[in-house]
């Protein structure tokens, strides 16, 4: 069994090496990117929350793709199945919250 | 012996979701995301109900900030290395790697006690405040998730020592604790933007 695994091992390693480099380099970037935004003042409040949402979005694809290798591979349909079904739930739970909340705060005054 | 095989022939092309356990695990995770998800929800409600109390501007530091990101950032690449290790099934470079992981784990968690220990030192605790509640809920249920991965690494550095081969069952949880591992470090990313970057501006 184990030698199944060594043996299949061979294939993707040295591909395996570079993919966790340029993912990490990748991260490094966008990460610093975004504290420098912050820190940095150079842009309008509005302006820095979209610049770093778009860095963190490009991020967490970044992660997803060379960390948690995730991929269109017809091997992985149920896994992005599933993903989509989250992120989809998530959508409607957190701009509906959100969108209520807003809602229920400007007719009650409370801002 | 057949089943191994076909295994392994999957093993070229989809290294990481090859078999059940794994899959069960990423469904787990999926739903351990609904909770973070609908806590940043939380969070995004009450960021700005401060009930005339510090806000994020006041509270947050940005060197330990970056700090806290770049030991949870290394500690992924760490494990990556730990996994490539093992796909070659060499026991001791994955129990090394897994035991510097789990060293930069602990400093993670070791700046976010001693964070939240000055907060609530000054009487910012997670009582004063709804921003405060919602902060607290939701870093602390993160690093808790973070203190069980270090628990998890510790587990399979026991399991490992000593052993020669990397079996089946044994790929199969260190690729369940990868997918945990680097799970923490993306909600960590929607942290540091969501939380404590957007409260800095």
């Amino acid at each position: 069994m184990s030698t199944d695994h060594n043996a299949h091992g061979g294939s993707d390693h040295g591909s395996s090496y570079k993919s966790y480099a340029i993912g990490f380099v990748l991260a490094v970037i966008l990460t610093v990117a975004a504290f420098m935004i912050v820190s940095g003042h150079s842009f309008s409040p509005s302006g820095t929350i979209l610049a770093i949402s778009v860095l963190a979005i490009i991020q967490v694809i970044v992660h997803l793709h060379y960390f948690l290798h995730m991929s269109f591979a017809a091997g992985q349909k149920w896994n992005n199945g599933v993903f989509m079904f989250t992120v989809l739930f998530l959508f409607i739970m957190v701009v509906g919250t959100l969108f209520i909340m807003d809602n229920t705060a400007m007719h009650m005054m409370s801002r | 012996m057949a089943h191994d095989t076909t295994l392994a022939d999957a093993h070229g092309h989809d290294e990481h979701h090859e078999s059940p356990v794994v899959f069960g695990f990423w469904v787990y995770l999926m739903t351990d995301c609904i909770i973070f998800g609908t806590l940043f929800g939380v969070f995004a409600v009450l960021h700005n109900q401060f009930a005339g109390g510090p806000s994020g501007k006041d509270l947050f530091e940005m060197s330990t900030l970056g700090l806290e990101t770049a030991l949870l950032l290394i500690s992924s690449i760490t494990y990556g290395f730990g996994m490539i290790a093992a796909h070659k099934g060499k026991v001791n470079p994955v129990i090394l790697w897994l035991g510097v992981t789990f060293l930069l784990g602990l400093g993670f968690v070791g700046l976010e006690v001693s964070e939240f220990r000055g907060l609530i030192a000054e009487g910012n605790g997670p009582d004063r405040s709804a921003f405060l509640s919602a902060f607290f809920t939701l870093v602390s249920t993160h690093g808790l998730h973070v203190t069980c991965g270090l628990i998890w690494i510790v587990t399979l550095m026991v399991q490992l020592a000593g052993t020669t081969t990397i079996p089946e069952r044994m790929m199969n949880k260190l690729t369940c604790l990868s997918l945990f591992w680097h799970f923490l470090d993306i909600v960590w990313i929607c942290v540091f933007t969501y939380v404590y970057l957007a409260s800095m501006i």
